[in-house]
């Protein structure tokens, strides 16, 4: 007998009408997020005589010899260095500490909460007053801000914390009995820490060593009070677009995107290859 | 040195904060015998365990293992090893190198300790697998996995938590005969936590039975089935129905109800007993053959008028009745 009520779908392999509202929705979210992008690549390969918008007069790489030829893009090159060094520094730093910090965090420690509350504050804090106050601590000192001292620095206050909430999520997946059976088997404290507990983090690890090098790689507000005379690439990029427009400024994208691409393409390939590495040795050895 | 025990506990307490999670417990387990710790979830049977293999440190008291004080040695050094309930696999290394890990951190060269560990893992079965990660395999292979792993650090005693709780019912009951044979081959003992009390009647030399942080009964399954020392006792293991009557509680076996006996008990103080009694002799039994042997599960009868109200802690044995 039916009982009163709203009435009942049918069951059927048809998708509502909803499924596909949202399937639009997210369609014109991914024009909005890459369109751009896409427009800029494409901008690069402006011909010769044609302008910082479409039409496309030609077809041409002649923007892309543009930045290697001394002049106006003299800096690029070398801050494009700069920003690698420093984000490759900033990475590491931040590995080692986020890992060590989310081991520690594990354990209820006293002040832990603090320690916890004082890092969530430097995330949210404006990243160009925290760039102001240490280029203004600097100059209190009588000390020349630079790349690897300053800039560092203030990468790190941004970094450091984005780092620690990342390996949360990666320790919490992590099995307290895993070490248990470790200690059990007779290995060290560092014996567990390097057969055990980094080999099965690492895949969490790396992510948080592309992350914090992404951060550093982008970063701006924080940068531009702290880095001295040597520009990174963001600031550098951002001078030209000020001073000059020319689809030079495109190339350079297109450039520093394939670079990105680059990167996170070899480091996907180590996993995989670390990976299959590990299975065939297993094969082998049954 | 040698002592008549493989692992004694004296008067060993653990406090987490306030509560008191195990308090003052002694026991002694004899020689290569089959442990089973017992008792419902949180009675403190699992903390006892992990303070025998030493993953947590006793608040008070000594633990002693062949003779031996280890209440303040690692796990390494105290010649257990433990299974966890969550097999604890590691899951980057593959079945081979899971049981050779304990000699890796020994430092043994790798081929030796990989035909070592090709040797243990044919003793739980698992030769063929070795090549397969942890993930690739089903509950009861991992769990394979994990014995031969513990087996290969040689322990004078294995410690099981709760091993058998991810198993299927069917497995459950193989895994367990495995087990037992198992420590009757290695002469070695077994301390088995568990809740079950098939499982600690089944497979048990030594029952101790937990409640609240204590140690309510320690003997042989047949023991403590029998001669339950309290009401608790009596209904957790034998799921025997307890009556108060004045000279103490008394625990009826459903086992050996006698069909059409003479009740013992005075029919003013349980006046329904008579009545069910009678209802019991009645001419048509559900099967010929038990009344033949004037024999009953007497079970259905007892249990549904009747609420006992029994005091939650009497002292004193509880007198077994045979009705």
């Amino acid at each position: 007998m039916m009982v009163g009520g709203p009435p009942v779908r049918p069951i059927s392999d048809k998708r509502p009408w909803t499924f596909h509202a949202l399937g639009a929705l997210f369609g014109l979210y991914m024009l909005f997020l890459y369109g751009p992008m896409v427009v800029i690549y494409l901008l690069s390969f402006q011909g010769k005589n044609g302008g910082v918008t479409f039409p496309m007069v030609g077809v041409s790489t002649v923007w892309f010899e543009d930045i290697v030829k001394p002049g106006q893009m003299a800096n690029i090159p070398v801050s494009f260095q700069r920003s690698i060094g420093l984000a490759a520094l900033v990475s590491f730093i931040t590995v080692l500490f986020a890992v060590a910090a989310g081991l520690g965090f594990r354990r209820k420690f006293p002040g832990s909460g603090i320690v916890f509350y004082m890092a969530v504050a430097s995330l949210v804090m404006p990243g160009l007053l925290v760039g102001f106050g240490i280029g203004l601590g600097f100059q209190c000192l009588g000390l020349q801000t630079s790349l690897f001292t300053s800039a560092l620095g203030a990468q790190l206050t941004w970094t450091l914390p984005f780092g620690l909430f990342a390996m949360f999520a990666v320790v919490n997946r992590f099995n307290r009995a895993w070490e248990e059976a470790a200690a059990d088997l007779g290995a060290s404290a560092w014996q567990r820490l390097r057969h055990v507990t980094l080999p099965i983090l690492l895949p969490g690890i790396l992510g948080v060593a592309m992350g914090a090098f992404t951060l550093s790689y982008d970063e701006y507000a924080r940068t531009t009070l702290t880095i001295g005379p040597k520009n990174t690439l963001p600031l550098e990029l951002y001078a030209l677009i000020s001073s000059a427009t020319s689809p030079t400024l495109f190339a350079i994208g297109t450039l520093t995107t394939f670079a990105s691409f680059l990167i996170v393409g070899t480091t996907l390939v180590l996993v995989f290859r670390l990976q299959r590495r590990r299975t065939l040795a297993g094969l082998k050895a049954g | 040195m040698d002592s008549l025990y493989d692992v004694e506990l004296i008067a060993v307490s653990k406090r987490h904060g306030a509560t008191l999670a195990v308090e003052r417990i002694s026991l002694r387990i004899p020689r290569a015998s089959y442990c089973c710790l017992l008792g419902p979830s949180g009675c403190g049977k699992t903390t006892t365990l992990r303070m025998i293999a030493g993953h947590e440190a006793i608040t008070d008291g000594d633990i002693l293992i062949n003779g031996k004080n280890v209440s303040n040695l690692p796990p390494v050094a105290r010649g257990t090893a433990m299974m966890f309930q969550s097999y604890a696999l590691f899951p980057h290394l593959n079945c081979l190198d899971n049981v050779a890990f304990s000699l890796k951190m020994r430092g043994i060269a790798k081929k030796e300790r990989h035909e070592t560990a090709h040797e243990f893992l044919g003793l739980v079965q698992m030769a063929e697998y070795a090549a397969r990660p942890p993930a690739q395999l089903s509950g009861g292979q991992q769990q394979r996995v994990v014995l031969a792993r513990a087996l290969i650090v040689r322990p004078k005693v294995l410690l099981l938590d709760e091993p058998l709780s991810a198993l299927d019912p069917f497995l459950r009951i193989k895994v367990r005969e495995e087990l037992k044979r198992l420590q009757r081959e290695l002469q070695i003992t077994f301390i088995h936590v568990t809740h079950s009390q098939d499982e600690a009647m089944a497979m048990a030399d030594v029952m101790v039975v937990m409640e609240d942080g204590h140690i309510r009964q320690a003997g042989a399954p047949r023991e403590v089935f029998e001669r339950p020392v309290n009401p608790f006792i009596a209904r957790f293991i034998g799921g025997h129905n307890v009556l108060t009557e004045p000279g103490g509680p008394i625990a009826i076996r459903a086992d050996r109800c006698r069909l059409g006996a003479t009740v013992r008990m005075s029919p003013a103080a349980s006046p329904w007993w008579n009545i069910k009694a009678r209802r019991c002799a009645s001419p048509s039994p559900p099967d010929r053959g038990m009344r033949s042997r004037r024999w009953c599960r007497m079970d259905c009868f007892i249990s549904i008028p009747w609420r006992p109200a029994i005091p939650p802690r009497s002292s004193g044995r509880i007198r077994m009745s045979t009705i």
